[in-house]
């Protein structure tokens, strides 16, 4: 089946000399909710860049849904729709203009384009918001407004760079709400984040880049099955003075209403429980230390890291 | 993308930038046309009357058509130089980059938003200008097209200015350096005849001078130069620039990264 999304030994050098990419290749298939996750500087937004065409590649292929952006290069963007990082729209200019223009920049004739934005600005619950200058909405609402008119051309594939950074959590979840909508009623969504939760909770397929290579390209399941060691807090009813034994795991006293347990890969929590039940104590709540993607991330891009400093040694 | 969905696109442009500078028509309309009675009643009226004629015309009636152009030719420029300068530094421009349009769809829509701007000015102060004088057109044909021709040079001209442009200051170099002196030294207020055979000759050089002489030909019916050869390098200028422009916008110019 033809990808949504093809790249292929994508390099990007900068005019300054700076080497962003160094020759990443992806496919991501139509339908996929795709994650692109990496630490500051590593080519996340310049691959964005590159597909939206306002970054210049300097070598490789890029297909959208078969079509080469370089010679196909306006069925390609047909099916593109994408949300930048920066807001990018004239904070001058009302909500609703900003959405209608976007669909005359795609050709839709004006009485579609206005149907449209309708739709998905109610949807993104800015519909009251239309006649409002876009300097006068919240951080939230400017990017709610960057998501609607992404989609007013209706596009195939929806590119989101960081589209929640500095959203609140309540508006988070409601984004993440619609986003799952409209994978599920057939859009390829790509996102890119630094909320590791974000793309866990969202994303099937996962690929991470560092220093311009992609290090990691699997499905989310396969991902988090590289985790050996997860670490959980309980918290318990009765004052604890040392934190409980349980054989064959690692407890901590966090304090005196809490402590920590880590299981290996393959241990169960029953036997936890049975241990704790045992010894008489109660627990009243547990949850996961750390987000588990964000330790596998950060254990390979450090060692990413480590085997570059260890070659430049 | 299909003719149709890029005429859509061209009309998408065009609307959006008339809609921006009749929404601010205080900063953008009101200024030239104050700036245009002022002169009309200083040089025109007070100082006219001394002058008497200029090649033979009532000096009101020379002025005229030089200050239609002056005005014509400024507001073509500047609007698309702030308008497009504007867009790249709110980074709003990515907003078309991003989209199928062609490459000369953005540049002739925002030059015909320059030249709708430019236009503009010119029948208004043209209206301002029957309060004082009576106006009378010699060649219709030659009128039209010439401030057509004229708008739309500016306008590309404005277009490169804010390709190059980084800051708000590089999009006032231009105007002030350049196109004020070479207007103020086009034969708007003066006949070149009156000048020394040195400096009849460096002026022969100012494109702006054969515009003027080529509209006022439009207007009162004589001429100083050969109106062909001005509507012929009118033309091939305009050409130049707009494959200029368009050869920028192809290759990113300081637009993609």
């Amino acid at each position: 089946m033809t990808p949504a999304l093809s790249i292929k030994n994508l390099h990007k050098v900068y005019a300054n000399g700076l080497v962003a990419l160094k020759g990443i290749s992806l496919d991501v298939q139509a339908g996929d909710f795709f994650a692109v996750l990496g630490p500051n500087g590593a080519g996340k937004s310049t691959t964005i860049g590159i597909i939206s065409s306002l970054v210049r590649k300097t070598d490789g292929q890029i297909t959208v849904f078969g079509k080469d952006i370089d010679t196909h290069f306006s069925e390609a963007k047909q099916e593109l729709g994408i949300v930048p990082q920066e807001f990018n729209f004239s904070m001058f200019e009302k909500v609703l203009d900003i959405v209608l223009q976007q669909g005359g920049y795609y050709g839709l004739p004006r009485a579609k384009a206005l149907t449209q934005a309708e739709k998905y600005l109610r949807q993104l619950g800015l519909w009251d918001k239309r006649d409002t200058p876009a300097r006068m909405l919240s951080g939230g609402m400017k990017r709610r407004l960057m998501i609607a008119r992404a989609l007013v051309h209706e596009p195939r594939i929806l590119i989101l760079d960081e589209p929640t950074a500095g959203v609140d959590i309540e508006l988070r979840r409601s984004m993440w709400e619609f986003l799952r909508t409209i994978n599920a009623e057939g859009t390829t969504i790509i996102l890119t984040t630094h909320y590791l939760e974000e793309a866990e909770s969202l994303c099937r397929h996962v690929a991470i880049i560092d220093q311009g290579e992609i290090v990691q390209n699997t499905t989310m399941k396969q991902l988090l099955k590289r985790l050996t060691k997860e670490v959980f807090i309980c918290d318990v009813a009765d004052d604890l003075g040392a934190a409980p034994t349980v054989e064959g795991y690692a407890t901590h006293l966090i304090d005196e209403h809490s402590f920590e347990v880590e299981v290996e890969k393959g241990q169960s929590l029953n036997r936890v429980f049975s241990a704790l039940d045992q010894a008489g104590v109660t627990v009243v709540s547990m949850r996961n230390k750390a987000n588990r993607l964000e330790v596998l991330f950060v254990s390979m891009v450090s060692s990413q890291t480590s085997g570059e400093k260890a070659r430049a040694v | 993308m299909q003719f149709n969905q890029q005429m859509v696109a061209l009309a998408t442009i065009v609307r959006k930038e008339i809609k921006r500078f009749t929404r601010i028509w205080v900063q953008t309309l009101l200024p030239p046309v104050i700036t245009m009675s002022l002169y009309f009643v200083i040089f025109g009226k007070l100082i006219g009357d001394r002058i008497g004629t200029m090649d033979g015309i009532a000096y009101m009636q020379f002025v005229v058509p030089g200050l239609i152009m002056m005005a014509v030719l400024t507001n073509s420029y500047s609007n698309v130089s702030s308008s497009f300068f504007s867009a790249k530094f709110q980074r709003s421009i990515e907003e078309i980059l991003v989209s199928p349009t062609p490459n000369v769809i953005i540049l002739l829509g925002y030059c015909a938003g320059g030249m709708a701007r430019g236009l503009c000015v010119g029948v208004l102060v043209t209206l301002l200008a029957l309060f004082f004088t009576d106006i009378h057109v010699h060649n219709w044909w030659v009128t039209v097209s010439v401030v057509i021709m004229t708008s739309l040079f500016f306008a590309l001209a404005g277009f490169i200015n804010a390709i190059y442009a980084n800051t708000f200051d590089d999009i006032s170099i231009v105007p002030t350096f350049i196109l004020t002196p070479l207007t103020y030294l086009g034969g708007v207020f003066y006949s070149v005849s009156l000048l020394p055979d040195f400096w009849r000759w460096v002026s022969q050089l100012n494109p702006i001078l054969h515009m003027v002489g080529a509209f006022r030909y439009g207007m009162l019916g004589t001429s100083e130069g050969n109106i062909w050869l001005a509507f012929l390098g009118l033309f091939l200028a305009t050409l130049a620039l707009f494959f200029i422009s368009l050869h920028l916008l192809k290759h990113g110019k300081r637009l993609r990264a």
